[in-house]
């Protein structure tokens, strides 16, 4: 089979899927795809629009194909928002194109938040998507608490497209802040401005962004003014370093900065994503060198590194933490797991898509 | 409740079995006689019984390994069990069952406050979590109401969620990893300290399983830094539908209170005559608790006052010191005890669309009227996680029956609305054979898949979470061992496990 897929219904779909005889790519926007795309495309492009909208309720139940920023826009009428805080990779990747919400949720994509609200697999509560087979599958629903059988909605979040194509999906939504603020330390070497962010993270103070950019340390606090402005007095003053404030737009550029790794943007190289203890980040990065962006206090340490770094990067690793090539040759959206996790992520793969028709080349990374 | 017809060769083998299973355990952790494994009939749904084959509690990821691989050869299924407290019949076994009890696994192996985790053995109880980091200022979230003696390996079967989970989420939420052991044995780790799987999403799939993919020994937890303070409000309303505005308005309007709790009239008036907490007499009440500091808590609870004044309600009640704010607690923590006080019940744990609750609440007291059966309803509002109770007597023959049937059609109407069976209880045997009502079959045979990937002889937990009628071709191809048997087909008018 060659050629584009574009289907505009579910059952559409579907259809496509159980006539299909060789493999498939599937295609949000195309914006982040890491690794290659082998197969026939189908574009979930057409599978658009809101099913259900209710901001008294906190839930939004909208078609995978949707775009992104049509889902924000939305939100932000009723000042709501997705709580992760889905990054947009198309400067680091160099991309074009238009990112779809169904993208987001198959890369589990999750911003600087993901310390305080979690990631997508957190704030999604339902899926509907067509497994290998061709039938459609719904996993949760629309409602926030929900134990009622086996939790395949974690599963679908962050498969990368291996195990079905997700039609549609269901979010816990958050209220916008009343204000945002940050708090910036200057004069602070990696190791000591990275213990700044775990001291904050460790303190009640609630925050909701950690991050060491372009030497500098930040935190994010949201809320109510008065909470805010409380919040920041009890940092300023523990915390070490030059510390100023900003506040609105000028702090919400930063945590854009963050979200979509800006300073990586420019650096040629491999683009490396770890996720490690954050005590380790800074002992890590200076053993690689490179272009580093810490996130969550060190918890994500994302660097730019020449090629074929991919060994000493693991040897630093020694195991305590994980890694993935997002942007280089052999890019493949999933970290190197031991033999029993590869094991079960091959059953899940056959189980789910009996006949290796998703992605194949993201499913590599399941064997 | 129906339970599959016990294996009549394994029950036959009893002996021989525990004498395997003393190979690889010390004396003391293999138990065969009725008089000691009657303790593990049931868990805290007891209306439901049955005596297991035997019950095993090792000490070591390494002992559990070993007694999973010889139940594996000798396909005799196995229920793993924290501390039993499940609602649901979730750790209930049957008699040709091996119960794998975790209790004696408690250790804390590390914690660490830089990078926010603790990690223990999943016997120790969810309050002990807490209670080994709080005096560094942390705690572990999710707080179940039966803290005291449920166990994290539980909590990680059931996905269980607690009062605070409006603002903390529920145990999946902060799970960073198990030390898992599949069926066959096999000892493996999922994810790790760190918050990124980095490949599937199996520990997703394995919070809320059920004790149905694998035997958890351990978990890394994520704990956090204890906030400043906290607060409760009382506020009575005349009508449930203002009550349930209200909520609406609340969650709009940005405020974020880590609890939100709802009680109607047959419950406060149940509390009342129990507890003598002082409720104001309404149609509904709603308990709010606000977090943070002394001005963070002023602030947050001048909005709530704002929205909840404009509903009009019959009582704003602000606890003013530590003695009020226990008050205001008081009653709805006791409202199962005070329900328990009148009759027995039955405690359902449907969630709704928080949008549908005046209508729920009204459907419920209709079909209390038809059923003759009294219902109460304690509710986590923020949520939409309803806990309707049910009053029967347990003593009145058909009166058990009456009430399930109830529950049943109240469990229905929460899935009509757009809701689901449960919210944390979990399904175990209770809700097991309404899974049809919530879930076409290509959605139940997509979750029996992963459970075939995990555990392909369907020895783990085997009779719960699936309508038997649906699994039964699954768990009566159980092929290895001396165990396996074509069991006898029509095991579906399947007698009643009852002490
Ligand atoms: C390993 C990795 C880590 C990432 N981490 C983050 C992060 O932490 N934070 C962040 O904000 N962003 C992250 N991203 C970026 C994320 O990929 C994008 O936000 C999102 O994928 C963009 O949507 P798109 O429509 O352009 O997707 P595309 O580029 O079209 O697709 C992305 C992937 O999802 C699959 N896919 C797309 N639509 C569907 C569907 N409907 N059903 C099934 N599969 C589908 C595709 O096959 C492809 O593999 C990460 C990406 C990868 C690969
Ligand atoms: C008074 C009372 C109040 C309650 N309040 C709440 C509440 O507020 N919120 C809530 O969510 N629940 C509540 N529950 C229900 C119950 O306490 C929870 O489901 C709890 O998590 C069960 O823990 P346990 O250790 O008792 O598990 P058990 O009952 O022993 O087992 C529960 C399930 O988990 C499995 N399991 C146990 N240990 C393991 C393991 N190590 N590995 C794999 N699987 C395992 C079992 O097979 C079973 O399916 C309440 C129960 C009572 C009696």
């Amino acid at each position: 089979m060659s050629g584009v897929m574009r289907p505009e219904t579910e059952a559409e779909l579907a259809e496509i899927v159980a006539g299909a005889a060789g493999p498939l790519a599937i295609q949000g926007g195309g914006t982040r795809r890491i690794g290659g795309a082998e197969g026939a495309v189908l574009e979930t492009s057409g599978l658009s629009g809101v099913v259900l909208y209710e901001p008294a309720a906190l839930t939004l139940v909208v078609r995978a194909g949707t775009p992104l920023a049509e889902v924000e826009a939305l939100l932000a009428g009723e000042r709501q928002r997705l709580a992760f805080e889905p990054l947009d990779m198309r400067q680091v990747l160099g991309r074009t194109g238009v990112s779809t919400i169904g993208g987001v949720v198959a890369a589990n994509a999750s911003g600087p938040r993901r310390v305080q609200s979690g990631a997508a697999r957190d704030a999604l509560i339902g899926v509907r998507f067509v497994s290998g087979r061709g039938e459609v599958v719904k996993s949760g629903g629309r409602v926030m608490k929900n134990v009622t059988g086996y939790d395949l909605v974690k599963l679908m979040a962050g498969s990368h497209g291996t195990l079905g194509v997700l039609s549609e999906l269901s979010f816990k939504l958050q209220a916008q802040p009343e204000v945002e603020a940050t708090l910036i330390l200057e004069g602070l070497d990696d190791g000591p401005g990275l213990a700044a962010l775990r001291r904050a993270l460790g303190s009640p103070f609630d925050v909701s962004g950690v991050a060491r950019v372009s030497g500098r340390s930040v935190v994010r606090l949201e809320g109510l003014a008065g909470s805010v402005a409380y919040r920041v007095g009890q940092l300023r003053a523990v915390l070490p370093g030059d510390v100023s404030v900003v506040e609105g737009e000028a702090s919400a550029e930063i945590w854009r900065n963050v979200r979509d790794l800006a300073p990586l943007q420019g650096p040629e190289g491999d683009l490396w994503r770890i996720s490690c203890l954050p005590t380790h980040a800074a002992e890590l990065a200076a053993a690689m060198g490179g272009t580093v962006l810490f996130d969550r206090a060190g918890g994500q340490v994302s660097m730019v590194l020449p090629e074929g770094q991919g060994e000493a990067l693991q040897k630093a690793l020694a195991g305590r933490g994980q890694a993935i090539l997002l942007r280089g040759a052999g890019a493949l959206p999933f970290a190197r797991s031991s033999a029993e996790v590869l094991a079960l992520s091959a059953g899940l793969k056959s189980a789910f898509d009996p006949k290796a028709l998703f992605n194949p080349a993201q499913s590599r990374g399941l064997f | 409740m129906d339970m599959p017809q016990p294996n009549a060769r394994i029950i036959a083998r009893k002996s021989s079995i525990l004498a395997l299973l003393s190979q690889v355990l010390p004396p003391d952790a293999v138990i065969g006689d009725p008089a000691e494994t009657r303790a593990y009939e049931c868990d805290a749904l007891a209306a439901y019984r049955c005596q297991p084959l035997a019950v095993v509690l090792p000490r070591t990821t390494e002992e559990v390994s070993a007694v999973l691989r010889i139940c594996h050869a000798e396909g005799v299924p196995v229920v793993p069990r924290g501390a039993g407290t499940s609602l649901a019949g979730g750790s209930m076994p049957t008699e040709d069952a091996v119960v794998m009890g975790l209790a004696r696994m408690t250790r804390v192996i590390e914690t660490d406050y830089e990078n926010r985790f603790i990690h223990v053995e999943t016997g120790r109880t969810n309050l002990s979590v807490t209670q080994a980091v709080e005096a560094e200022g942390f705690f572990y979230a999710p707080d179940p109401s039966s803290q005291l003696a449920c166990a994290i390996g539980g909590n990680i079967g059931m996905n269980s969620g607690g009062a605070h989970c409006l603002k903390y989420g529920v145990t999946t939420n902060n799970l960073l990893g198990v030390r898992m052991v599949l069926m066959d044995g096999t000892v493996t780790t999922i994810g790790g300290p760190w918050d990124e799987p980095g490949s599937l999403d199996l520990l997703g799939v394995v919070c809320g399983s059920e004790g149905q993919l694998g035997v958890v020994t351990e978990a890394w937890l994520r704990i956090l830094p204890k906030p400043e303070g906290a607060r409760p409000v009382l506020v009575g309303f005349a009508e449930n539908e203002v009550a349930g505005a209200c909520v609406a308005d609340i969650i709009r309007a940005g405020v974020l209170p880590v609890a939100i709790e709802f009680m109607d009239r047959p419950c406060i008036e149940a509390t009342e005559a129990f507890a003598k907490a002082g409720y104001p007499d309404c149609e509904a009440l709603l308990i709010i608790e606000v977090e943070g500091s002394e001005a963070e808590i002023a602030e947050q609870l001048a909005k709530i006052k704002e929205i909840a004044l404009r509903h009009n309600p019959v009582e704003f009640r602000e606890a003013q010191d530590e003695d009020q704010a226990r008050r205001i607690w008081l009653g709805r923590k006791s409202a199962f005890g005070a329900m328990g006080q009148i009759n027995d019940y039955m405690c359902l744990d449907g969630t709704i669309p928080v949008s549908s609750l005046p209508y729920v609440l009204r459907r419920i007291g209709e079909m209390s009227a038809e059923f003759g059966l009294g219902v109460g309803n304690v509710f986590h509002a923020g949520d939409g996680n309803m806990h309707p109770l049910i009053l029967y007597n347990a003593n009145k023959p058909g009166d058990l029956a009456l009430c399930e049937a109830f529950g049943a059609e109240i469990l229905k109407l929460c899935v009509e609305v757009g809701g689901c069976l449960t919210g944390e209880h979990g399904v175990g045997i209770e809700k097991r054979d309404l899974m049809v009502v919530q879930f076409a079959p290509v959605d139940l045979e997509a979750q029996m898949r992963v459970k075939d990937v995990f555990d392909p002889q369907w020895l783990l937990n085997p009779a719960k979470v699936f309508p038997l009628a649906v699994s039964a071709g699954r768990r009566d191809a159980v092929t290895t061992g001396p165990g396996a048997s074509p069991r006898t087909p029509g095991i579906f008018e399947d007698r009643k496990c009852q002490a």
